[in-house]
């Protein structure tokens, strides 16, 4: 990889030419990209507010191997995958996934009947849907990528119609859902390339008409910041608030300034008096006797 | 895929087509799998669940015995529950065909997962 590592996936080549079984077995095997994809896929899960307790059925948009769906069993929901890589599903089947899975092109809608899904959820895949129109463009003229950016935005607008229809609830269940104050919900996890994409991903949504907007965790960090698209549609709720930083905590902090100045405490300079005097002693010559004041530092008056 | 999967499924993302549903089963080989029994579940998913769609798909796969013809009234009856799941989440379709009821298009079916890809210009 080298230089490539930098570069984003959806900047090489369309999603279903670029999970080719190399990278397929790649993304499943990288430690680092599982970590971060089950804890997206938690994240995810939250958001969706689920009622607790009850067995739900979800949409994994850009399921790939199936690394979100994992999450999703263990909190003993159902899913249906969709994605366009055929090598990144070998890999959900090889891992025996337990969701159902299909080979789609999410850009050209979802090819589901309305109202049948609890909720929909999406890591990382946005970004392909959105971006594979305007890979091809980079190459060509501006016109061709005003064309192209306009074959994005209706592909967005696909994306959104359809989600709609899908999560949305039928009309008992929305009374119901009205009562809990809360609707379906579609969450998407997606790293914008700028706050243009961000806008443009918000208009195209709210077009559809969805409520909601981005739910942004960790924003002063550069590593583990993730923007969370949160659709909801059947009642609106307020948006959920955003994870912020921890912080080090500053016990931990300080020991770590501690050793990287080489402070020691009392205790250990006067272990290391002591070994420093036996060892004198073993060679023959004088040593002080130990006292109360051993080790101890000198006070400021000196 | 699953019959829970093709109650869901239509071809209504192909250009020209009304409604798409339910697709045609034309299956080469049908697996049942165990699924843990979620009643719950079941109970959840039996008002969603399009039950004539799922009678035919059911008769697709030759499991239409299985099935009562009408969803069941009593949901607490496990016996009726279990049988639905049965039906529902564990015969798997693994090799064969879809076809759109109004297009006649085919989406193959290969390992279990449907493809459902369209070309640029069915879309």
């Amino acid at each position: 990889m080298g230089k490539m590592t930098a570069r984003r996936p959806e900047h090489q080549s369309p999603p279903d030419i670029f999970y080719n079984e190399e990278e397929a077995q790649k993304y499943t095997r990288n430690t680092r990209i599982m970590d971060v994809q089950s804890q997206c896929s938690v994240r995810a899960l939250e958001l969706l507010a689920l009622p607790p307790d009850q067995p739900s059925i979800l949409l994994d948009l850009g399921c790939g191997s199936g690394l979100s769906g994992e999450a999703i069993t263990e909190q003993g929901h159902f899913w249906v995958g969709l994605d366009i890589s055929q090598a990144m599903l070998d890999v959900a089947l090889e891992r025996s996934a337990e969701g159902d899975m299909l080979l789609s092109d999410l850009g050209h809608g979802v090819p589901f009947r309305p109202a049948m899904f609890d909720g929909a959820a999406q890591n990382s895949a946005c970004r392909a849907s959105a971006e594979e129109a305007r890979t091809a463009a980079v190459r060509q003229h501006r016109e061709q990528q005003r064309q192209a950016d306009e074959q994005q935005r209706r592909r967005l607008l696909a994306l959104w119609e359809r989600q709609q229809t899908l999560v949305e609830n039928r009309k008992r269940e929305r009374e119901q859902a009205a009562r809990k104050s809360r609707g379906s919900r579609a969450v998407f996890q997606f790293y914008p390339e700028s706050d243009q994409q961000v806008s443009l991903i918000v208009k195209q949504a709210t077009k559809a008409g969805f409520t909601g907007g981005v739910v942004v965790d960790y924003p002063n960090s550069t590593k583990a910041k993730k923007l969370y698209l949160v659709l909801m549609c059947g009642g609106s709720a307020p948006l959920p608030q955003g994870l912020q930083d921890e912080g080090v905590p500053e016990a931990a902090y300080n020991r770590r300034l501690q050793l990287k100045k080489g402070v020691r405490t009392t205790a250990a300079i006067r272990e290391k008096i002591r070994q420093k005097k036996e060892r004198r002693m073993k060679q023959g010559k004088q040593v002080h006797r130990d006292s109360k004041y051993t080790g101890r530092p000198r006070s400021s008056r000196f | 895929m699953k019959l829970i999967t093709h109650n869901m499924l239509s071809s209504k993302t192909i250009k020209g087509v009304v409604y798409g549903y339910p697709l045609i089963i034309r299956a080469s080989q049908v697996l049942t799998k165990d699924v843990d029994f979620n009643p719950e579940f079941i109970q959840r998913m039996i008002p969603k669940l399009d039950w004539s769609a799922l009678k035919f798909a059911a008769k697709c796969v030759g499991h239409e015995e299985d099935l009562p013809d009408e969803p069941p009234a009593n949901m607490a009856d496990e016996d009726v529950l279990k049988r639905i799941h049965h039906v529902v989440m564990e015969v798997d379709v693994v090799d064969g065909f879809l076809e759109c009821p109004e297009t006649k298009r085919q989406f193959p079916i290969t390992n279990g997962i449907p493809n459902m890809l369209l070309n640029e210009n069915d879309v």
